[in-house]
């Protein structure tokens, strides 16, 4: 049969119009936020007798006044210490998985998801909880255990922003350089051995330098997530009195009026530190590929015999977890016990009552966040992802010149830090009234713009693994463009898209640094309403939203996993 | 030189599993000899391979090298790899991606126990990269290497310190199969002109026979035989050794008669009567195996004559053109036997033919074990 001249314009039609609607979109949500803001750090701030001018303000403001040198310097300290921590005990326990015989690490390496999963809100929270200095339980029983006068412990302080946030984001440290010290052929470090050389020689010769790029990959990875956190700083450092950039912008947007340029001007700086930081990470990444090129049959190491010291090093894990996973949630179990919050004690363990669980569950405006939450989940998940496969589909598939700018144009809120994105989309949509400001959807929008990027990436994994070949010869068939799209690439990419879904699902359920900026009373989503719960002091209800909504996380990802296993669904 | 006794070794599996590996193995190789281990992935060649490198601690045995023990389960003896003064080339080559030619080769001489000056490693370095041919070469980075090259490098670095003992794991199996014949000449040039002992592990059983004066075939974790490449060839002891090393016929056969002298031995087999020369330990009645090689198999279109003892006739299968050879299928009622010949032999697919083969050239073997079908 010939191809008849209208069919042919029928594949040319429905293949355009869809590239250009997802082209369109990804400029939309990825450029125009970015560009408004950066013209609105000009700007003088809008009231309702004097318009906005044109002003270098806001930089002068930002950049010349010494709070602003001390927020620099605390945001250093902070992502610094952070990371370090996060790094150090991260590599460490990568270390003791990957390369010693110590028991229960299979067990140790699924478990390691776990702390990735809980908010970093809730997180933040439990470690009030735990560690500060009027309430704090470990404080407690230090105090008594110990005689001290003063309690240990201060969460509200420095250390304490360093240690909640570098254990928090220890796991991603910890996957990072698993794959790292698996991923080196085991006889590069044999052959220097067999050359003579000694085990110090061998790590400062051979496997420092070869593990480098991943080391550094890893620290500046650490170092954009940690300047970009939003919970710990506001939660811990803002009491303290000690700023960052993050509760800097948040501060600014929320005296009155709203300094919305000086915020602007703030986030232009945190926008060049992480994607300065993205950038060079991306190199590094690139250049260490060279290094990857010599693999052979990897003769998996013979794990390091620690004799009795596993014993110890599987006490290491243990702890570990006790301090990321079990001490937060036993903390806000008990307290989501109570009538009114109180420490552990037998008098207030006799005390104990559900009325925290029953407050949540009655509360209208509690399940109308739930709904929101998963709603929001559920629509920014298929958005993003169906979204994705066809940008991703140009990217890979066709030839279309300045391909690679849609490609970073998608990666481009990978830079965002959540309170910046908010602050932008919440400013354009302040300035352009589409009708939705203040609604639902303008938080829909900042997630999927936010969670793109995650999408992209999953999507383009497998969407590398479709030979050409088998959508061609669904063409050579007869199916126009679209029905291959549906009927072939779709079901083809399905184990990518399956869990990136899960993925982006997970994340934008626990969302809050974006959405603390985009909310208005009556469209709240559950991470907001815990926000709003600590904030009206209200603990105990606050512990018993908190535990139900860990118990539904975790429930949700042992539900991926099972998925995930059935589809085949490989780890990203 | 090296002296290997009752080596045993054993390793956890991923599931936590003890996993015996290499048990008894005992061996000696004499100085200036290239010795191989021969078997199919899994047998413990390379794990015995790794215990005579110190890469790996064996449970019981003795390792020693010119009388001196480098490990011993007895004395609890174990020197570390690194003091051994072992030069060693690894499947993936373990080529290091951040240096140079240069400061691959000249690793081992910076960091091994005698020290030497500057321009000694130079000049040794470069000896041994215009041995294998990189002198010109010395500072492109290692990632820009090719396969051959890379592999070529990784010799020089275990030969650079001038080694007591060389041992290779499997050097030429990431080569492909030009390259690899090529390597194989070198390899041989260089380990026969340095005259250094070596230990070569391989799954290649032509690699094998090209290149080693001694080879031990190894199954399951123990050596099942052990002799120069022509006795393994021509003088298998089982039919997992006569099935390992090159392509043979395999045919059930049972003992009809035994002459008294014991030199002719008459057997009823499934392709016909077969005149074998001598069966050691064989009775009347006895069932056995006779291998046949392919090229010991004498095609013609005409019967032998009558003073032929082995021939047999059969139809042409299936021919196969390799160029220098032909290799012919030839049927014999549900039997098919593979005929190597020179390519001049015509016979058409379909028509009958004849073969014959000296009695000399067939092997009884009593084990009944792993016959794989052709």
């Amino acid at each position: 049969m010939l191809l008849t001249p209208p069919a042919r314009q029928a594949w040319f039609d429905g293949k355009w119009l869809v590239i250009g609607v997802s082209l369109l979109l990804v400029a939309v949500l990825a450029l125009v936020p970015f560009c408004f803001m950066i013209w609105q750090s000009f700007l003088t701030p809008e009231t309702v007798d004097s318009p906005a001018r044109f002003t270098l303000g806001n930089y002068t403001t930002a950049y010349t006044n010494p709070e602003t040198i001390v927020t620099f310097w605390n945001s250093w300290r902070f992502a610094f210490g952070g990371s370090m921590v996060a790094f150090v005990i991260g590599t460490a326990l990568a270390w003791m998985n990957e390369r010693t015989n110590t028991p229960m690490r299979r067990l140790f390496y699924a478990l390691s998801i776990v702390p990735l999963i809980i908010p970093s809100i809730l997180f933040t929270i439990a470690w009030i909880m735990l560690a500060s200095p009027k309430i704090g339980i470990l404080n407690i029983v230090v105090q008594s255990v110990l005689g001290f006068e003063q309690p240990p412990f201060n969460i509200y302080s420095m250390w304490g922003m360093i240690w909640v946030d570098g254990l928090h984001y220890s796991p991603m440290a910890f996957l990072m350089m698993s794959a790292a010290f698996r991923s080196m052929d085991p006889s590069l470090e044999e052959s220097a051995v067999m050359s003579g050389s000694g085990v110090l020689r061998t790590l400062r010769r051979i496997t420092l330098p070869l593990v480098l790029p991943a080391i550094f990959a890893t620290l500046l990875t650490l170092f954009v997530r940690a300047i970009e956190s939003f919970e710990v700083p506001a939660l811990l450092g803002l009491p303290a009195g000690i700023s960052v950039f993050t509760s800097a912008i948040y501060q600014a947007i929320h005296q009155f009026p709203s300094q919305v340029g000086l915020a602007a001007a703030y986030s232009v700086l945190l926008l060049l530190l992480t994607s300065g930081g993205i950038y060079i990470q991306a190199r590094i990444s690139s250049s260490g590929n060279k290094y990857s090129t010599i693999t052979g049959k990897g003769f998996r190491p013979r794990p390091i015999d620690l004799g009795p010291w596993r014993y110890f090093t599987a006490g290491i894990f243990i702890l570990y977890f006790v301090l990321i996973v079990a001490l937060p949630f036993l903390v806000l179990l008990w307290s989501s016990l109570q009538k009114f919050y109180s420490v552990p004690s037998m008098e207030a363990a006799r005390h104990l009552t559900l009325d925290g669980y029953r407050y949540v569950l009655a509360s209208d405006n509690i399940r109308a966040a739930a709904l929101n939450s998963v709603w929001m989940s559920v629509a920014t998940a298929t958005i993003v992802m169906l979204l994705t496969a066809v940008v991703c589909w140009i990217v890979v598939k066709t030839k279309i010149p300045g391909r690679w700018l849609l490609d970073n144009l998608a990666s481009l809120p990978m830079v965002f830090p959540g309170l910046v994105l908010g602050l932008s989309i919440m400013v354009f949509y302040l300035t352009f009234d589409v009708g939705i400001y203040g609604t639902f959807w303008i938080i829909l929008l900042a997630y999927v713009t936010r969670f793109m990027p995650y999408g992209l990436r999953y999507n383009t994994t497998s969407m590398i693994q479709i030979h050409k070949d088998l959508e061609e010869s669904a063409g050579m068939s007869g199916a126009s463009w679209f029905t291959v799209f549906w009927r072939v690439i779709l079901p083809l990419l399905k184990p990518g898209l399956v869990a990136g879904w899960i993925y982006v699902m997970i994340v934008s359920i626990r969302e809050l640094s974006s959405s603390i900026l985009l909310y208005s009373p009556g469209n709240e989503v559950i991470s907001i309403v815990i926000w709003e719960l600590w904030e009206n002091g209200q603990y105990v209800e606050l512990s018993a939203l908190s535990v139900l909504f860990m118990i539904l996380l975790m429930l949700l990802v042992g539900l991926a996993q099972l998925v995930g296993s059935r589809f085949g669904v490989k780890e990203g | 030189m090296l002296n290997v006794v009752g080596l045993h070794t054993e390793y956890a599996s991923p599931k936590g599993a003890t996993v015996k590996a290499a048990q008894d193995v005992s061996f000696e190789v004499p100085e200036g000899k290239l010795f191989t281990l021969l078997g199919p992935s899994g047998c413990g060649k390379t794990t015995t391979l790794r215990s005579i490198a110190g890469l790996e601690k064996p449970v019981s045995g003795n390792i020693s090298v010119n009388g001196a023990a480098v490990y011993s389960a007895a004395q609890n003896v174990f020197v570390p790899p690194n003091k051994r003064g072992f030069g060693m080339v690894f499947q993936s080559y373990a080529i290091w991606p951040h240096m140079t030619v240069f400061q691959n080769a000249s690793f081992p001489l910076e960091v091994g126990k005698k020290s030497y000056s500057k321009k000694e490693i130079e000049t040794r370095v470069m000896r041994v990269l215009e041995s294998v041919e990189l002198a010109h070469l010395t500072q492109r980075e290692a990632t820009r290497l090719s396969g051959g090259q890379q592999q070529r490098l990784a010799l020089a670095r275990a030969l650079v310190m001038e080694p007591k003992l060389l041992l290779l794991d499997e050097p030429l199996s990431n080569l492909d199969s030009k390259l690899r014949d090529k390597m194989r000449f070198e390899l041989k040039r260089i380990q026969r002109e340095l005259n250094i002992t070596t230990i070569y592990v391989t799954h290649d059983q032509s690699e094998a026979l090209a290149l080693s004066h001694e080879i031990a075939v190894m199954r399951e974790g123990r050596i099942i035989q052990q002799g120069t490449p022509r006795s393994i060839y021509e003088h298998p002891q089982s039919t997992f050794v006569a099935d390992f090393v090159g392509t043979i016929n395999f045919a059930k056969a049972t003992v009809r008669s035994i002459a008294s002298q014991g030199n002719d031995v008459v057997v009823d087999s499934e392709i016909g009567i077969i005149h074998v020369p001598n069966c050691p330990g064989c009775k009347v009645g006895d069932e056995l195996v006779v291998c046949i090689r392919p090229e010991s198999i004498h095609l013609s279109d005409a019967p032998p004559g009558p003073e032929h003892s082995n021939a047999f006739k059969g139809t042409v299968n299936a021919k196969i053109f390799l160029g220098e050879v032909l290799d012919f299928q030839v049927r014999m009622g549900d039997k098919i036997m593979l005929a190597r010949s020179h390519p001049s032999q015509k016979t058409p697919v379909g028509n009958p033919i004849h073969f014959m083969v000296n009695p000399a050239d067939c092997i009884p073997l009593k084990d009944n074990i792993s016959i794989s079908s052709h």
